[in-house]
């Protein structure tokens, strides 16, 4: 694989206390935020939460209300959007359905006068970059969903922007080739190297692709964390609740114990301070036992409500005895379904104390 | 069911079908095709009563007809054009609007619909009159001195076809407009073209399929039209059908009338076939999908 763009000419996003209103909502809170050069940065959220919002801000269509933003040294929040020279996919492609592949691609080059034989070269690599050569005089209405991606990507990376922003640009493809394109995309960021800054209410899309994710609501950014920070400590209870399926137990903090249900909890992870607390149960966390429980287990005698089968996978609803109603995810291997408590059947639920996590109330 | 059954159901299908349109058929004959044959018929019948081309020849043999085709599409052309220059601005205004207060502007624009065409046109007569309105503002705001001549000549003529012929103009252009999604001038933008280049090159070559349906439309009406030349021209803009209406009123001479007629109607049918090979007519007016 070459380098054609070293990560050493992407620059820094520093997005510092920026506000933007409508009406009274305030779509974005007084949000800051740095994004690393060459970093593949995901902003997630639900709909409505500011992350679109805070995007139009970096390319420069929506003008907040207040705030900096700066791309390396040069500070961008007064420049209109023809001059940030960032790249920029949208949901819908928005490629101009008047011109070919070729003049799609090669508008960005025209725009900047570059000589005309250097612009077919580029425009050719650009289009072998995203797998498309030989596409360059195919028109728009010609092409499929993928392939439309694929073009909006070459023309969004062919005048080499040390800036890409992309705003969910794979929700309109099915989900065979969402997978791939997530892993394309993936690729082609390592080769490029491009500052990336990615707006997706897909969870596991966000997990897969994201150096860092931002994870988004009301206007403010919730937690910017790692893949993998967010899933296993998540810092608040929205947090915990968007990314993946959680069930909560209240606890009770007494001294330096944690008390759930009045039994003391065992766990190796770091108690948040407060007196509001949660404990943050992952389906795929919890196991059933059978026989003795293993030292530093969590036991919770649970009633089987329901048996669901999944596949490649086996989803049982459980009451906890004067408690919420929790999930468990196991796999299934050989005969081990059948063999599950059916509804009905009183059970005992394993958390590992390296696994029990506990959250701090608010941020819902 | 087999498949002669289904086949047979299909064949039923069809002939209700098309029981179900033959009043709409019955229509187009009665008010179309019957009444243009019988022009056709006519304009091949000479003054003696029998068939004859001197209808055509006339046209052919005769100057004044060939200046009456000209000042036609003279007259057609700089409307057209006029209706361009003020009705695509006033249509790209209209598009960037929020839908609400578009949506008063394209009343306003469609306000002069709900009064007749003979009021409008005397309306513009009293306006423009040596005395009128315009004249009296002009010389009293000190534009100019004496009266001057803006009616019964060719300048009233534009003035009252432009009018009446915009909202034909301004409708398929705003549709066109409304239609480009805003994303493709964004990305323009972001991708590096000026407020100005990514007009020109995004807006403006998107938008023409709309403009070009609303100046042909514009166009083709201008080419047989009569109150509004007949009435501001001041008989100093004589097109195709006051000379039709004059070939009936004044010489009843049905045939040379109808020989007009065809000849109007054939020009116009070319206009449209050449204009059908530039563009997806059909798209254009807003007849087909995308």
């Amino acid at each position: 694989m070459t380098v054609t763009n070293t990560s050493a000419d992407a620059l820094p996003i520093t997005v510092r206390n920026v506000t933007k209103t409508y009406g009274r909502v305030h779509a974005l809170d007084n949000v800051s935020l740095d994004v690393k050069s060459g970093e593949f940065l995901t902003l997630l959220g639900p709909s409505g939460s500011g992350k679109t919002t805070l995007l139009m801000v970096l390319a420069g269509f929506t003008r907040p209300d207040q705030g900096s933003l700066k791309f390396g040294d040069a500070e961008m929040i007064r420049q209109p959007p023809h001059l940030r020279d960032v790249g920029m996919v949208f949901q819908n492609y928005a490629l101009f359905p008047h011109m070919t592949v070729e003049g799609n691609v090669g508008y960005p080059l025209r725009l900047r006068r570059v000589p005309k034989p250097e612009i077919a070269a580029r425009v050719e690599k650009a289009l072998a970059t995203v797998q498309l050569s030989g596409y360059g005089e195919r028109r728009i209405d010609q092409l499929s969903g993928g392939q439309k991606q694929r073009v909006a990507l070459a023309r969004s990376i062919v005048f080499e922007p040390r800036i890409l922003l992309m705003d969910e640009p794979l929700s309109a493809l099915d989900k065979k080739l969402r997978d791939r394109m997530q892993i394309e995309l993936r690729q082609l960021h390592e080769k490029l190297g491009m500052t990336t800054v990615y707006v997706t209410h897909d969870q596991r899309e966000a997990l897969t692709m994201s150096d860092r994710i931002a994870v988004v609501n009301f206007g403010r950014i919730m937690q910017l964390a790692t893949p993998q920070q967010l899933y296993d400590q998540p810092e608040n209870k929205f947090v915990a609740d968007f990314i993946g399926d959680s069930t909560f137990l209240d606890v009770q903090r007494d001294g330096d114990t944690c008390l759930v249900g009045g039994t003391p909890l065992k766990t190796t992870r770091p108690v948040p301070p407060g007196d509001s607390l949660s404990l943050m149960m992952r389906p795929e966390r919890i196991h059933l036992i059978e026989g003795a429980p293993a030292p530093d287990d969590n036991v919770f005698e649970a009633t089987v409500s329901d048996l669901v089968y999944q596949g490649e996978s086996f989803l049982l609803y459980a009451h906890i005895r004067n408690g919420p109603e929790v999930a468990v995810r196991g796999a299934i291997r050989g005969d081990t379904y059948g063999r599950l408590p059916k509804p009905g059947a009183t059970v005992r639920l394993g958390l590992h104390a390296a696994d029990a996590v506990i959250i701090a109330d608010g941020g819902l | 069911m087999n498949a002669t059954g289904l086949r047979r159901d299909e064949h039923m299908e069809r002939l209700k079908l098309f029981g179900l349109s033959s009043p709409a058929l019955m229509l187009v004959m009665v008010i179309l095709v019957i009444p243009v044959g019988w022009l056709f018929y006519v304009s091949f019948i000479g003054a003696d009563g029998s068939f004859s081309l001197e209808n055509y020849e006339r046209m052919i043999t005769r100057k004044s007809y060939g200046r009456i085709f000209w000042t036609t599409f003279e007259v057609s052309l700089l409307t057209t054009g006029i209706c361009i220059l003020i009705g695509y601005p006033l249509a790209y205004f209209m598009s960037q609007l929020p839908p609400r207060l578009a949506n008063l502007c394209l009343i306003a624009v469609l306000l002069p619909f709900w009064t007749s065409l003979l009021v409008r046109t005397y309306a513009w007569l009293v306006l423009l009159q040596k005395n009128g309105l315009v004249n009296n503002w002009a010389i009293s705001l000190g534009l100019w001195d004496e009266p001057i001549k803006i009616v019964h000549n060719l300048n009233g003529t534009l003035i009252g076809m432009v009018h009446i012929m915009l909202p034909f103009l301004i409708l398929p252009a705003y549709g066109a407009m409304r239609a480009i999604d805003r994303d493709y001038i964004k990305a323009a933008a972001n991708l590096g073209a000026s407020p100005r280049r990514a007009f020109w090159t995004v807006f403006f070559p998107l938008s023409t399929p709309g403009l070009f349906a609303g100046a042909l439309m514009v166009f083709v009406l201008c080419l047989g039209f009569f109150v509004t030349p007949a009435v501001l021209g001041g008989g100093k803009v004589i097109m195709v059908s006051m000379k039709i209406v004059s070939n009936i009123e004044l010489f009843v001479n049905w045939g040379a009338a109808s020989a007009l007629g065809v000849v109007l109607l054939v020009l116009t049918a070319g206009v449209l076939w050449i204009a059908s090979r530039f563009v997806n007519l059909e798209r254009a007016t807003g007849g087909g999908g995308h």
